[in-house]
């Protein structure tokens, strides 16, 4: 680079020359192709028959097939091939699946009931965990609280707190209040763990909102809920989003409370995943068409909260 | 009453241009609620939910650590026995034994996430082109479930049946089905590190982004004027100013490793033996397949302690990088 070519832009001095670029930029793609391998690898065991998933030499190269999902679906009964012979013809490209390997489909599994308590808890708790955490971040980011920061970090603290510590006295308490094994019970629990992130989060996106509309607003007579309502929280929409996401993917990720708390009514799929047992041992294409579903929607959490995804992770101090 | 109100005062940022900062209306009331009222009535839904899950089990949790309580035998008369529980965990070998585990665990794994995830980040700020969609690509494994990372990693882990055995044996030669990364007490500390790096230093790698991002072009500009080498300005500027970002990173995986359950329970359940038995697994285990309340409850608090200590130097270190 020439005296003359610097001159032309700010950060040209900073900037890395092509080769320099070229060569980061091809470690860190061989450093992602690495990474996302497991994933992929869990994404083609869902696709593969039971003796595909379990072949040695692993195998990269197999034959499609829905199995994994129809296993994870339905429960079914291994039947004699006579029995299955006299049987009116099969009617549904599963129920054919399903024969080919002598068994008959007898019902559903759990594992739909096991989405819709991931799906109720996980909402249910956001939407508290987002609801409260709205309030008192507005409070403490615009009113002088005593001992604000004592009172914020007791608030950040208790997320802190090793789940398997606190499921000991939680567990004796919900067998007094009849909340072991129920939505309700998970609920406050997973909103307990999540006001704090949302708190914290929720404060540094209402911080960047300046005071002088609000202000504004009380001059022309507005009181603070109105101005609340109307000024602050169209401006803090994208920090809400942003915060029930993250919110949600926890509530949705969440193991050791579920694993202990919960049993069969109120089980969500983390606990749920590594009991899909087939017949001798887990059955792996089931076990990985459930985790491909459920993983499907953090991977599109983590695309949309790209730009969120720092503040997130540090309670919203780093900001960009 | 009167101090209560100027301390609930809105602080006003004083707006440029207007030389004096509009009149409060704090504590003027306004179809009945005042300034005051609102901010108590804001807060307050919060901390009653935290005093009612957390504060109050706690405080039991601590009644019961001076007690004899098994749930497994709770025919047994409930007795205080002071500070027994304690120094039962304090004089057991084992305890000290799962501690030596998890510490090793955490200095191990936080140490490889540091060096992956900072030598990514230093990568990565090269800007080169598509680096956010890859950057995207490597975040994805931190936004996982760890149970169901664990229960995964498990599956691609098979000596027989994996894929990694069978791409360690085409690099190295060794029979696939001759070592087990998660049955084998030599390897099994090794493979909860590997994991829980693939998971994490992607963690370590966005925070340093965010610090190296925070230095000011103009400071490699002046340090070029004075001729510094690359690698000088790498010691001199892009480290120490880096130093803040890290340590965020550490304290919080420090934090994180050490009350690590999910995803080495479904891993390694703590096996071969108890080679990878962490403090959580080991009290998991005490409270609820023992049903050692009184004793569990008492290393519970050992734990607690531990993190709140740790949980308040983590926030200085949030409050001393937090950007305006």
């Amino acid at each position: 680079m020439t005296a003359a070519a610097t001159k032309s832009t700010a950060h040209s001095i900073v900037e890395a020359s092509p080769r320099t670029k070229a060569f980061a930029g091809g470690l860190v793609i061989l450093y992602a192709v690495i990474t996302i391998l497991p994933l992929l690898w869990i994404v083609a065991t869902a696709f593969k028959s039971q003796s595909d998933a379990i072949a040695y030499p692993p195998k990269v190269i197999f034959e499609p097939t829905l199995e994994g999902y129809v296993n994870l679906f339905t429960v079914r009964t291994r039947q004699t091939p006579d029995f299955i012979a006299k049987l009116p013809p099969p009617e549904t490209w599963y129920d054919k699946l399903v024969r080919k390997r002598d068994m008959v489909i007898a019902g559903p599994s759990k594992v739909v009931p096991r989405f819709v308590n991931s799906l109720i808890i996980g909402f249910g708790s956001t939407f508290l965990a987002v609801f409260l955490g709205t309030l008192a971040a507005y409070a403490f980011s615009r009113f002088r609280i005593p001992l604000a920061d004592d009172l914020l970090f007791f608030i950040l603290s208790t997320r802190m707190m090793p789940p398997v510590a606190v499921a000991i006295p939680i567990y004796l308490m919900y067998r007094q209040l009849n909340l072991t094994d129920t939505r309700l019970g998970m609920i406050l629990l997973y909103t307990a763990v999540n006001v704090s992130l949302a708190v914290w989060l929720l404060k540094g996106f209402i911080d960047e909102i300046p005071r002088e509309y609000e202000e504004a607003a009380l001059v022309d007579g507005y009181t603070r809920l109105q101005a609340l309502r109307k000024v602050v929280l169209p401006q803090a929409v994208t920090g809400i989003a942003a915060t029930a996401i993250f919110c949600l993917i926890f509530s949705w990720n969440e193991y050791a409370f579920a694993v202990l708390l919960t049993s069969g009514e109120a089980q969500t799929m983390p606990p749920f995943i590594p009991f899909i047992i087939g017949e001798g041992g887990q059955d792996w294409p089931a076990v990985a068409a459930a985790t491909t579903l459920f993983v499907v929607p953090i991977v599109m959490f983590t695309v949309l909260l790209r730009k969120h995804l720092l503040r997130g992770i540090t309670f919203g101090a780093v900001r960009k | 009453m009167d101090t209560m109100t100027t301390i609930l005062q809105p602080d006003h940022a004083t707006i440029p241009g207007v030389s004096k900062p509009v009149k409060s209306r704090a504590g003027r009331r306004v179809h009945g609620l005042s300034d005051r009222a609102i901010a108590w009535l804001f807060v307050a839904p919060t901390i009653a939910l935290l005093l009612a899950i957390n504060i109050f089990p706690l405080i039991w949790m601590i009644r019961l650590s001076f007690t004899n309580l098994n749930l497994s035998m709770s025919y047994l008369p409930l007795r205080f026995v002071g500070l027994d529980n304690f120094r039962d965990i304090l004089t057991d070998e084992d305890v000290w034994f799962r501690l030596q585990t998890t510490a090793q665990f955490v200095i191990s794994s936080v140490a490889l996430q540091v060096v992956i995830g900072f030598g990514l980040a230093l990568l990565i700020n090269r800007q080169f082109r598509g680096h956010s969609f890859w950057t995207t690509i490597i975040l994805l494994p931190m936004m996982l479930s760890p149970a169901v990372v664990g229960n995964f990693w498990t599956l691609l882990l098979q000596p027989q049946i994996g894929p990694f055995n069978y791409l360690i044996s085409l690099f190295t030669g060794v029979p696939p089905s001759s070592f087990s990364m998660t049955g084998q007490v030599s390897l099994a500390p090794w493979t909860i590190v590997l994991v829980d790096t693939w998971m994490w230093a992607p963690y370590v790698m966005l925070i340093c982004l965010a610090g190296l991002r925070s230095i000011p072009d103009y400071i490699y500009e002046a340090a070029e004027v004075d001729r510094a080498s690359a690698w000088r300005q790498f010691w001199s500027i892009t480290l120490p100013m880096t130093v803040p970002f890290l340590m965020l990173a550490v304290l919080f995986r420090a934090i994180e490793n050490f009350k690590m359950f999910d995803m080495v329970n479904l891993l390694t359940s703590g096996g071969p033996g108890s080679t990878t038995e962490l403090v959580s697994i080991a009290l998991k285990r005490a409270a609820f397949e023992k049903w050692r309340t009184g004793y569990s409850s008492a290393l519970a608090i050992i734990l607690f302690v531990t993190v709140f200590g740790a949980a308040n130097i983590y926030v200085k270190t949030l409050n001393k990088v937090k950007q305006r």
